[in-house]
């Protein structure tokens, strides 16, 4: 085997068909960088998942004297005796892992924290905060379960699920990874389908010269590698492409919600991503092109 | 060297047989004119040494090999024992002479050093000393032809096969060709020659197998192109 007659003859294929050359390397980079994305969303919403779930509460809030609320029907707010007992009810439920009470006081003092409208807020007294039960679950998908057996408990106005403020949220990172991940099946399936063509015209382009080495007796291997390397650099450039790409955006967006989130995309997994895609690119390559050979230089 | 035994090739398509139960022996070092008339099947015959055909019926032993039992990744070993030229001489315009014989060892592998000693002795062979470095459109059908014969020879292959080899030549360059080809057979090397050139088989006076529509019409030691002429 000689490396410099087939590199010579690489270097050969890959200058005569520059355009589709160009073409592949830029479809397989930007399949690539999308396939990368889309699997960076996913690691990133699958890590909030878990940090999230492990902070999510439900809110029991209490009827409070005139409480507008449907269930808290005679208007007096709920009374010491029936405070203890649903606590009692609540600590008992075999799902709760911890119940925190949270007076009006506190409710006031932390909606002033996380409340910029000051307008709003001066209009508001600590009595028109509602008392609530902050209740943790051992396992947050049993929430539906608890809500129920909740619900109807005398003195207790609603329950809201902090988890359904977050699903929205999750709902609509789950959206952006399907759509990353369909555009970049339909952006490999094109660098499919342009591998193959590109080794065909270089197959087609050197037809002389293979003809030739059929002849004489060259092997197969011999004979169809140069073809097979074309279409795995030009595989290996457009996956370093995507690799960029993959790091600005990490640069760019992920790192600047990164504020707003409590789990960073790490590097590892960057990496890890970086040379999955890598990897697929390249094997992707080297199968269209075998096919494409397989058909076109029958030997 | 060569043996078919009761050979049959129809192809795909075809219903009469290119080759219809032909039989033929050809020993190590012989020099055998193929004759016919156009589409008598002489190519097929040709194309079925090199196992780029398959038989339909009968058994072919190419350099002692059964070729029906000849697995596909060992046809390049054959093909090693085995130098063609044609017609066309299909050389590469864009290698010089030394490159394009050079190229058929290249492609097998073989070593650099191997290479720089056998290509200059074989030049030397075929009559182009001094042309190395010409490219193929400088020279001449008959020195192309040579190019061709070089590439051909350069790995002592123990068969030559000649589809043609002076069709697109003259007569006069025909008889160079004609020259290079006995002395590649003198080396102890098999050559096969089709060809429609009578004047040149009448010339050689080698043994002549004439074929007439896929069949063997005459096998004669020391013949001629045919009665006819």
């Amino acid at each position: 085997m000689r490396a410099n007659f087939i590199f010579s003859e690489v270097w050969i294929g890959l200058r005569r068909n520059l355009t589709m050359t160009i073409a592949v390397i830029v479809t397989v980079a930007v399949g690539m960088a999308l396939l990368g994305i889309g699997l960076m969303i996913n690691s990133q919403v699958s890590s909030m998942t878990s940090y999230w779930s492990d902070k999510v509460e439900l809110s029991v809030y209490l009827c409070k004297e005139n409480s507008p609320f449907e269930p808290c029907t005679d208007k007096k707010g709920i009374s010491e005796e029936q405070k203890t007992a649903l606590e009692a009810v609540i600590k008992g439920m075999p799902q709760v892992e911890e119940v925190i009470f949270e007076d009006s006081a506190t409710a006031y003092k932390n909606f002033l924290d996380n409340q910029s409208n000051n307008v709003f807020a001066s209009f508001l007294k600590v009595e028109d905060m509602p008392e609530s039960f902050r209740v943790k679950l051992g396992d947050p998908d049993q929430s539906a379960a608890v809500t129920e057996e909740l619900t109807g408990q005398a003195g207790v106005s609603n329950i809201v699920n902090q988890r359904q403020l977050l699903d929205s949220y999750f709902g609509f990172m789950d959206k952006l990874q399907w759509m990353a991940l369909s555009v970049a099946f339909a952006m490999v399936f094109a660098a499919t389908l342009l591998i193959g063509n590109t080794v065909r015209l270089s197959a087609f382009n050197r037809r002389r010269e293979t003809g030739i080495m059929r002849l004489v007796g060259a092997s197969n291997v011999y004979i169809q590698l140069p073809f097979v390397l074309e279409g795995v650099i030009a595989g290996l450039i457009g996956g370093v492409l995507a690799a960029v790409m993959l790091i600005t955006s990490k640069l760019l967006i992920f790192d600047s919600i990164q504020n707003f989130i409590p789990e960073a995309l790490g590097w590892n997994t960057v990496a890890g991503i970086i040379s999955g895609t890598m990897a697929i690119g390249v094997i992707i390559c080297i199968l269209a092109s075998f096919i494409t050979l397989r058909r076109y230089l029958r030997v | 060297m060569i043996h078919f035994d009761n050979v049959t090739k129809v192809y795909v398509n075809q219903n009469r047989p290119a080759l219809d139960h032909v039989s033929v022996d050809v020993d190590k070092g012989e020099f055998v004119f193929l004759v016919g008339p156009s589409g008598s099947g002489k190519s097929t015959f040709l194309r079925l040494v090199l196992k780029e055909e398959r038989p339909n019926s009968g058994a072919i032993h190419v350099a002692g090999k059964d070729l029906s039992k000849l697995s596909n990744f060992k046809v390049p070993h054959l093909r090693r024992r085995i130098g063609c030229v044609f017609q066309d001489f299909r050389l590469l315009p864009n290698k010089n002479v030394y490159e394009n014989v050079a190229f058929a060892l290249e492609v097998i592998g073989k070593p650099r050093r191997f290479i720089r000693k056998v290509v200059p002795e074989v030049i030397e062979l075929v009559g182009l000393e001094g042309k190395a470095h010409r490219m193929p459109d400088e020279l001449s059908g008959g020195e192309q032809q040579r190019v061709a014969m070089a590439r051909a020879f350069v790995n002592r292959p123990m068969i030559l096969l000649a589809d043609e080899p002076t069709g697109n030549i003259d007569p006069a360059t025909s008889i160079g060709i004609m020259k290079v080809l006995d002395r590649i057979n003198r080396t102890g090397t098999t050559v096969l020659m089709a060809t429609h050139d009578a004047a040149i088989v009448d010339s050689m006076r080698k043994r002549v197998v004439e074929l007439e529509d896929g069949k063997i019409v005459r096998d004669q030691s020391r013949g001629v192109y045919g009665q006819a002429y």
